[in-house]
């Protein structure tokens, strides 16, 4: 049963992430990155990391591709041009990530990771439910999780800064006489 | 489950999205194949965290999902700027710092 789960989810993930690559409009992609990430929730669950599945769905799946369908209904799917800029790029970059592919792999599965022909250690029955990295998040790594807040904060406010409304803009703007804050764009719109 | 099935195939999909960065040119696909690979490097972290049984592992894939979020909503922002200076989404075409 595990495997029948882990082999649909990996063909859902692989598919998903062919998907994003191979199809022309950035509105399907972004559909094929959804199927992607629903699936690799299910691989997490399979690893019986049931709030990283969650925050997977609820965060990425649900906020961040909403963000994403939101950008690109604002942008519009621009055709991308087909033919390359440089001549037999799409080959080289094939060959490239075959190799990738097989690099990665013998280093992993070569490496002297003993254990990990197994399944693991069984493991207790509460392992990677929300209780158990909820008291790791605030007990023992609360200032990578303050940290992780701050940055989110940061992110946020350098959107606003990037994307705000400019009053002027086209053709080469005369500088300011003083840098342009958020606020002041907000007041003069 | 083999542990070194769900590392293979981790490898599997970092390759396809690096392959996508490569070949695409459209910036906004080229950030959601950054999320592929971020995606790949979160599933090589829980199935380690879950091979070594220690759940210290997920917290770092929760702060993976936290910094990926925060590349996107900055990239976003900067193609949301690039459009409404009407310039072309093609990172071909946006060769120059100068705006």
């Amino acid at each position: 049963m595990e495997a029948v789960l882990f082999f649909l989810a990996a063909i859902g993930a692989t598919a998903g992430a062919i998907g994003v690559v191979a199809l022309r409009n950035p509105f399907y992609s972004v559909l094929a990155l959804v199927a992607h990430l629903f699936s690799l929730a299910v691989l997490f669950l399979l690893l019986t990391s049931a709030f990283v599945a969650a925050a997977q769905v609820v965060v990425y799946a649900g906020a961040v591709m909403v963000l994403y369908v939101f950008v690109v209904a604002y942008v519009g799917s621009a055709h991308e041009a087909d033919l390359d800029p440089v001549p037999g790029q799409r080959l080289f970059a094939g060959l490239l990530a075959f190799f990738l592919f097989v690099e990665i792999s013998a280093a992993v599965l070569s490496s002297a990771l003993k254990a990990l022909g197994t399944h693991g250690p069984d493991v207790p029955a509460g392992f990677g439910d929300p209780a158990a990295i909820g008291t790791l998040l605030l007990e023992k790594f609360l200032v990578p999780f303050e940290a992780a807040s701050i940055l989110l904060l940061i992110a946020a406010v350098g959107a606003i800064v990037l994307a705000g409304r400019r009053q002027r803009a086209a053709g080469p703007p005369p500088r300011p006489a003083e840098p342009t804050t958020v606020r002041e764009e907000v007041l003069t719109r | 489950m083999n542990i070194s099935w769900y590392i293979v195939l981790s490898a599997l999909l970092f390759t396809i999205g690096a392959i996508g960065i490569l070949v695409r040119r459209s910036p906004m696909v080229i950030l959601l194949c950054l999320e592929l690979m971020l995606n790949a490097g979160n599933l090589a972290l829980v199935a380690f965290s879950r091979e070594v049984g220690n759940a210290q592992g997920q917290v770092f894939a929760l702060v993976v999902m936290v910094v990926a979020a925060c590349e996107v909503v900055v990239g976003l922002g900067l193609i949301v700027a690039i459009f409404r200076r009407k310039l072309p989404l093609d990172v071909d075409d946006l060769r120059e710092l100068r705006g």
